[in-house]
């Protein structure tokens, strides 16, 4: 479609007449360089309106956790997801920085993390004087084996628990949503290709196979560039 | 306040771009008829980078693909959601009606489903067999030449199945099944209930020049920068622009159609978003096709001595029998499905296997189907991927010992293990009309544009209820037949059994409903008001029943028989 024929008919609401496309604004505005996508590139990377790119940058402008609390994410996210033999850490991915912004997203999670963080620090302090973080790697497996088993949870620690299930889920979350975390869990997909079918493989481990009727009515993906040709019954004839 | 005159006169001014209005656009404008397009959001199309989503990772999105600001995530192609800010809806009675708006180009064509059913001869003659609700004033035979032209035009895929109230089309091929759907067809022979391939608006094959061919990468729902899927701006609304009899207005938000003392519509008149200024567009004709309840809110605030109860209402009929289908949910872990192999599974957009309701011969306590729409699979992780994955561990007892809960390199072992071992189903059924189900001009409540908002008021019957009860019943069996464990508790009478809130499955039809009689319906078999014959309805509003079928394909198939009575009548001078 030649793009400029299309935009001439496009008419904003007001009568004024000129030929201003709103989405397009952002591609016009002179930005400096910047790594953060949501000002540099056209529609802020990924298909931004202006409203969620001005939202995004307010919420980029503010810190909800102090550097005490990031410190304490940082030793509890690598605690939930360490390094090992198949991937790096939580803290490889990043995962603090995400969850430093998802709270400021989602205002919802503020109270339970902050207030959790308070809960394990006081747990911490009443058992050996200390705040979590400056706690021995010891200590603080201490006070996590008595929160991070939500079936088995002693009363007294419950609400330790309840927060520490909400820190397992942002960090693997905020994990398998990084190239590292893709990459161990072994996503293959977000690209184009054929899609012809399960591979035979692994019909094999299920026991299945496709039932020779339900084949002939699916694509052969070899005609998949060819136009359609139907009789006037509506067959797919060719 | 000055209300200012475009100095243009059209010959049809079309109000909202979504499946209805862009059909008419399209057909109108290639029939070389002067059209103005009046949409209130902004214009769109996934082709050009400053609008993808597609093919984005997880990693893009500060927040992973949430839905902090659009309904269905990140990076979903819509635009707005059940609450818009500035613009209210209130509800009356206690009752609940969820309204969900898409202002943009192409409307909410562009996250919809592409679920591409057409309406059987028992769908527009319900009555007939359950003497409940309305017969369709029209059949089967009536639209199925349209079904068939809107096949062609735009592309769906199915297979030829002969089966009574689920006619076959023009289709392309199908997709083959993926892994976790082969466990579905097994399971549900189990029980007879029947599966076929899916029928969605995906292009497996090319149909035109414009358009290219799905790439097989699930992300119909983010806008397909190759067109190879159906949505209005897409397919519709940019073809329509290059004959050069479009003038598309975006951002411009349609308060009333304007009448002259005859009573006769002259065009309508908007609200500028970009300097909140209010003007006028004349044209012969009006389409509305802005939603089945926004049109119903624009005609029902057009009023004028001529029409004192809003346009298109001496029945009062107009906004009433509002119906969205139901809905209801259940997903079992299946344990032959851990461990699964890695290969790329993503196909198109949706499923590729769907059950049709199956027992329209069968008696039981409520009268209307369902259809079950399948899910699972390796999906791309975005947020929400591994919060609770453990807690599968309550179902295995095997050498790993794992248990609910933890930390550390088991969690990473639980992700991959259980990866793409659920599996989902949820039904979509039809719901009654009635004309107790409504929307109204709430008297005291206006949105930021000053315009007179919609209040609802909306109840489901005994009917719905027990078509819940029935789905979660079905759906457990056949769960339960491919050795799932049942995942959440089974909802009870106490929450409808599990039956979504109206206006959830976003398929809310039936304001203006069409008849032959004009003191029980709004328009007649034309989509043309019986009371101003020169203005429309070609969106869900003219539906008398909704069937269990997602109306799009519908709206597109009466969209086109409208826009053919409408250039006919142009021609002959008649209007």
């Amino acid at each position: 479609m030649d793009r400029r024929d299309t935009i001439k008919s496009i008419l904003l609401g007001s009568v004024a007449g000129g030929l201003v496309l709103q989405g397009c604004k952002t591609e016009v505005e002179e930005k400096p360089a910047t790594t953060d996508n949501s000002t540099s590139e056209p529609g802020g990377g990924y298909g931004r309106v202006p409203e969620e790119i001005a939202r995004d940058k307010a919420l980029m402008a503010q810190e909800f956790f102090n550097e005490h609390e990031m410190a304490t994410i940082t030793v509890l996210a690598d605690i939930i997801l360490p390094a090992d033999a198949n991937s790096g850490s939580a803290g490889d991915a990043e995962v603090p920085a995400f969850i430093g912004f998802i709270v400021k997203d989602m205002p919802s999670h503020q109270v339970p993390i902050r207030g959790g963080w308070m809960w394990v620090d006081h747990e911490a302090n009443a058992r050996d004087g200390l705040t979590f973080v400056k706690c021995s790697a010891q200590q603080q497996i201490a006070i996590v084996d008595d929160i991070a088993y939500p079936d088995t949870v002693k009363p007294q620690h419950s609400q330790g628990a309840k927060f520490f299930s909400l820190m397992r889920d942002l960090t693997m979350t905020g994990f398998y949503t990084t190239k590292i975390g893709i990459d161990d869990l072994g996503f293959i997909g977000n690209t184009p290709n054929v899609w012809d079918g399960v591979p035979e493989e692994e019909l094999q481990k299920h026991g299945l196979a496709y039932d020779q009727d339900w084949l002939v009515r699916c694509i052969n993906q070899e005609q998949r560039a060819k136009d359609p040709v139907w009789d006037e019954l509506g067959n797919l004839i060719g | 306040m000055q209300i200012k005159e475009q100095p243009k006169e059209y010959d049809v001014c079309i109000v909202g771009s979504g499946a209805g209005g862009g059909m008419a656009a399209y057909q109108l404008a290639n029939a070389g008829i002067k059209v103005a397009l009046v949409e209130a959001g902004p214009f769109y199309d996934p082709a050009k980078p400053e609008y993808q989503t597609q093919l984005k990772w997880p990693w893009e999105s500060p927040r992973r693909g949430a839905g902090s600001t659009r309904e269905f995530g990140d990076f979903d192609a819509a635009l707005g959601g059940w609450e818009i800010e500035g613009e209210p809806y209130t509800r009356k009675d206690g009752t609940q009606f969820d309204w969900f708006r898409s202002h943009m180009l192409g409307g909410r064509t562009n996250h919809w489903g592409r679920i591409s059913l057409r309406f059987g001869p028992l769908d527009f003659k319900r009555k007939d067999h359950d003497g409940q609700g309305d017969n369709w004033p029209i059949s089967y035979q009536d639209v199925a030449p349209y079904y068939d032209k809107v096949d062609q035009l735009i592309g769906v895929f199915g297979s030829r199945e002969q089966i009574p109230n689920e006619p076959d089309g023009f289709f392309l091929p199908p997709p083959k099944p993926r892994l976790h759907e082969l466990y579905y067809i097994n399971a549900a022979k189990k029980s007879n209930i029947p599966v076929i391939p899916a029928r969605l608006s995906i292009l497996t094959r090319p149909i035109n020049k414009k358009r290219g061919v799905c790439f097989y990468c699930r992300q119909c729902s983010r806008g397909c920068r190759v067109y190879a899927d159906f949505s209005s701006s897409s397919v519709l609304v940019l073809p329509a622009l290059e004959t050069n009899n479009v003038d598309l207005y975006v951002n411009s938000v349609v308060r009333e159609v304007t009448t002259n003392q005859e009573g006769k519509a002259t065009g309508v008149s908007y609200i500028s978003k970009e300097d909140m200024q209010e003007y006028k567009i004349k044209s012969k004709i009006v389409i509305m096709a802005a939603s089945a309840c926004s049109s119903a809110r624009i005609l029902l605030n057009s009023k004028s001595s001529q029409h004192p109860n809003g346009l298109g209402n001496s029945s009062d009929v107009l906004g009433k029998y509002l119906h969205d289908s139901t809905g209801a949910s259940k997903a079992g872990f299946v344990p032959a499905l851990m461990n699964r192999g890695r290969h790329n599974e993503d196909g198109v957009g949706g499923m590729h296997v769907y059950t049709p309701w199956w027992l329209n011969d069968k008696k039981l306590d409520f009268s209307r189907g369902y259809h079950i729409e399948v899910w699972g699979g390796m999906g791309m992780p975005s947020y929400g991927f591994g919060f609770g994955v453990s807690d599968m561990n309550r179902f295995v007892k095997d050498a790993s010992g794992y248990t609910t809960g933890g930390y550390g390199s088991k969690l990473k072992e639980d992700a991959r293990r259980f990866y793409g071992s659920v599996i989902g189903m949820s039904g979509r059924g039809e719901c009654i009309a009635r004309k107790e189900n409504y929307c109204e001009i709430d008297p005291n409540v206006v949105d930021k544009y000053g315009i007179p908002v919609l209040r609802f008021h909306y109840n489901w019957s005994d009917q719905e209820v027990k078509q819940a009860r029935h789905m979660q019943d079905t759906f457990e069996e056949i769960l339960t037949n491919m050795g799932a464990e049942i995942l959440g508790n089974k909802p009870g009478a106490d929450s409808d059994y599990g039956l979504a809130a109206p206006g959830r499955i976003i398929h809310e039809v039936g304001t203006t409903r069409m008849g032959d009689n004009p003191k029980t319906s709004v328009t007649n078999i034309n989509c043309q008001l019986h009371d101003v014959d020169n203005v429309f309805v070609v969106d869900g509003g003219p539906f008398v029943s909704q069937a269990d079928k997602n109306p799009t394909w519908t709206i597109l198939a009466l969209s086109w028989r409208a826009s053919d009575h409408i250039i006919d009548q142009l021609k002959k001078m008649n209007i």
